[in-house]
């Protein structure tokens, strides 16, 4: 082989790892990135039981209920349109998780229509809100927190 | 008075770097080695001298708490202790840029001062390369990041540092990876070099490579420092989250690896010229992306600290013209850089190809993965990427890479038969099959974790292969840490799987005096206290701890309360026997009066950073050997001038 030869072949291997590459992870990611939902979102369209999605919202107030095992707890979490979804959660609670503020449950929905949470992101400190909470922050929790307080009152 | 010569001096570094810039491009032009382009070398000590200067007046100001200056007053209080004062120097923006232009500055100062190998004209294009980007830095630190801004009025107290980072990690963890990253600079500037006038040699590869190697282990260490303080601190019991972050250090440490392996080539056997100018570019503009993810404010993690558009614009640029520049010069001159020397496919060369491939295509997925959600924000999905992605889709690249880099090391140079080493082959081999079985009995879950102990035992053996039927006393120190590193990485990856195979967890709700038991440990709640520190109040739990019926040992986890910024932590308790650790979290009271508690046993947990230690150390030993054999080679070189030189004279 011409050195000019094994230089093309190697650039045309190099080429095809990485366009390989590419193209596994653009499959990869059409089908296992984690969506983000909104309670009514959920509620109209659900994802496919056992998919790993991402569900945010408020805490209900008066919904955070602990089970008799002292670990497992189950709470709703409102959006708009009075959609509701129910969440169960196994662990520790995390620090700034209070009734009435934002959450982002990490999970799948059950065939029973709860949703099964692995992981709760509150908001974290005054620096640190989960991303898909942000935008929220703007138009939706406005909104959301009015219907919320309309309940308490 | 110190915050104001601390920013003179980087008006004046910024000054030097101009100047760096200015001489190098005429030592290009007219092709003269004297005159400004003489300043280069002087101007870049001086540059890092000034800038280290500046950080050094940054630490002060936080030392004594000097409330009239902005930063400070935002980010410190004056009831921290004097360590945590003097780290959260750099646990906010302006800090953390700050010491990122020094780092660079230094590691500008280092070659100028110390790289004699290169020809002048080469070193002098290096330098300016190095000072053009720094300049750019400079801009940013100085125009939309000035750390020594004053108040108009001295505030009464500071605001404190998130208490997350009040801890002895962020001493640690981010000065070492700085260090890594922004030392990928001297690579990307000695690229950048070598383009420019045309030298792409073997020398040029031996100069460069221990730089190569100094930030590579710099990144290491900072990457495993950084997912040990992730896995105590944070209190999820995980070590590595595939957060954004956390690939944007990942990104330039594979970038990296690939190009101190490429380096290696280029300067034993002069191929893989282009390749390596390439990696060389590649590498630092992942650390200049990492930099842009963090500090931009596109992402919100525990890392970013401020979300300012008009920062992430400025860095955008600086990443546009950097990377742009530097990739639009490889283009000019990528023809232009003449072939190297051919090799067999089975051959050391070979396989260190297919592992430069088989890194860069796990980069190209990793960073895939890391946009790709903000990439669908802007088309307003929200999209998280986690490790159902990352996972799988990376270990197909890595197991084919795991497997010839248990085998490359065995092959000789330029050509070589897979017939010579058929034993070795089929040894590995064996190994990985009696692996999968063996460990496939105990677990028979998963298989990725399963794929991984097979593969981690096989090349803890292989990695020693190489030393067979040679001389242990007279090996060159070089080969050592080729061995060490790769024998670091069999134990990390062994740690990974381990923990992911084997790990057990408990999550109980017990009264005083009920106990737990998570895998062989069983956990006693003796009591609930609480306790008070130096800013800060917490509720422990005492608890005893017995390891397969043995003696109880005392461990006491918190909840914390901070007060300045008021917020909760958990602090973990990690109970550490050779084979694993006990992880422990306190979390609530429940309603009834229990106490919830989460509780992990992870076997050999801890061989994730004790391979990443090792990993670091063999880049340790290789650096010690390559300038041990580069001074052997000068003197020797040298000896021969005088003696050419006596010749001759007689």
């Amino acid at each position: 082989m011409k050195a000019k030869h094994q230089r093309l072949v190697l650039i045309a291997l190099a080429l095809a790892a990485l366009v390989g590459a590419g193209l596994l992870a653009a499959y990869a990611l059409r089908n296992q990135a984690s969506y983000f939902y909104l309670p009514e979102q959920m509620a109209a369209n659900p994802p496919e039981p056992g998919q790993a999605v991402r569900l945010g919202g408020m805490v209900e107030p008066g919904s955070l209920e602990t089970l008799p095992d002292g670990v497992t707890v189950t709470f709703a979490v409102t959006g708009r349109e009075d959609s509701r979804i129910p969440v169960r959660f196994a662990g520790i609670l995390p620090d700034l998780f209070v009734e009435g503020s934002g959450v982002v449950a990490e999970g799948r929905l059950g065939a029973d229509g709860t949703f099964v949470a692995d992981n709760l992101l509150a908001k974290h400190d005054e620096n640190y809100v989960p991303r898909e909470l942000e935008g929220m922050s703007e138009h939706q929790a406005a909104e959301m927190a009015e219907e919320t307080t309309v309940g308490l009152e | 008075m110190i915050a104001e010569l601390g920013h003179a001096a980087l008006w004046l570094a910024a000054a030097l770097a101009l100047l760096q810039l200015v001489g190098g491009a005429l030592a290009l032009r007219e092709g003269e080695a004297d005159g400004i382009a003489g300043l280069a070398r002087p101007a870049a000590i001086l540059q890092g001298g000034l800038a280290g200067f500046a950080f050094f007046a940054l630490l002060y100001v936080f030392a004594v708490t000097d409330l009239s200056v902005k930063l400070v007053a935002a980010n410190s209080h004056s009831l921290k202790p004097l360590i945590f004062k003097l780290s959260g120097a750099w646990g906010n923006h302006e800090g953390s840029m700050l010491l990122w232009v020094t780092v660079m500055a230094l590691a500008g100062g280092l070659i100028a001062a110390v790289e004699r190998r290169l020809p002048e004209k080469t070193m002098q294009a290096t330098l300016a390369a190095q000072g053009f980007v720094a300049l750019g830095f400079y801009a940013f630190l100085l125009l939309s990041s000035n750390p020594f801004e004053r108040l108009p009025e001295p505030a009464m107290e500071g605001l404190g540092l998130n208490p997350l980072l009040q801890d002895i990690g962020l001493a640690l963890h981010p000065p070492t990876l700085y260090f890594g990253y922004v030392g990928l600079s001297v690579a990307f500037s000695f690229a950048v070099g070598a383009m420019l006038t045309r030298s792409v040699t073997p020398d040029f590869a031996r100069a460069m490579r221990p730089w190569v190697l100094g930030a590579w282990v710099f990144l290491t260490l900072g990457i495993t420092a950084g997912s040990y303080w992730a896995y105590y601190e944070l209190g999820w019991g995980g070590w590595w989250f595939w957060d954004p972050v956390e690939n944007a250090s990942l990104m330039p440490w594979l970038a990296a690896t690939a190009l101190l392996h490429s380096v290696s080539v280029l300067a034993s056997r002069d191929a893989l010229r282009v390749w390596t100018i390439m990696l060389g570019v590649v590498a630092f503009s992942m650390s200049m992306l990492g930099t842009f993810l963090v500090r931009s404010g596109v992402l919100t993690s525990v890392h970013a600290f401020a979300v300012d558009p008009e920062r992430g614009s400025f860095i955008l640029a600086l990443l546009a013209v950097y990377i742009g520049g530097a990739l639009l010069l490889f283009a000019l001159r990528a023809s232009s850089i003449s072939e190297g020397e051919r090799f067999a496919v089975a051959s050391r060369e070979g396989a260190l190809v297919f592992n430069n491939v088989m890194l860069s295509a796990i980069l190209a997925v990793v960073l895939l993965g890391t946009l790709y959600p903000l990439l669908t924000e802007a088309f307003d999905v929200r999209v998280s990427v986690g490790p159902p992605y990352f996972n799988p889709v990376s270990a197909i690249f890595t197991i084919p890479m795991l497997l010839v880099m248990a085998v490359g090391p065995l092959l000789r140079w330029r050509g070589d038969s897979f017939a010579r080493i058929s034993k070795e082959l089929a040894l590995i081999a064996a190994l990985v099959i009696a692996g999968l079985i063996f460990f496939a009995l105990f677990e028979g879950g998963a298989l990725l974790p399963l794929l991984g102990l097979a593969l981690a035992v096989m090349l803890a053996v292989a990695s020693f292969l190489p030393l067979r039927g040679r001389n242990l006393k007279r090996l060159p120190i070089a080969v050592w840490g080729m061995v060490v590193a790769h024998f670091g990485i069999a134990v990390a990856l062994f740690g990974m799987a381990s923990e992911s195979a084997f790990s057990t967890e408990r999550l109980a709700a017990l009264e005083v005096g009920q106990s737990a038991t998570v895998g062989p440990w069983e956990v006693e709640l003796a009591s609930v206290q609480p306790v008070a520190g130096p800013n800060w109040t917490a509720i422990e739990g005492r608890m005893l701890a017995s390891y397969k019926g043995g003696e109880g040992q005392p461990i006491a986890p918190q909840s914390r309360n901070f007060w300045a910024p008021a917020q909760q932590t958990t602090e973990s308790v990690l109970l550490t026997r050779w084979n694993g650790q006990l992880y422990a979290v306190m979390g609530n009271e429940a309603n009834d009066g229990r106490w919830q508690l989460r509780l992990w046993w992870k076997p050999f947990v801890t061989f994730i950073w004790y391979g990443g230690m090792l990993v670091a150390l063999g880049g340790v030993l290789a650096i010690i050997g390559r300038v041990q054999q580069d001074l052997k080679r000068r003197s020797i070189r040298r000896k021969g001038a005088v003696r050419r030189a006596d010749m001759e004279t007689v």
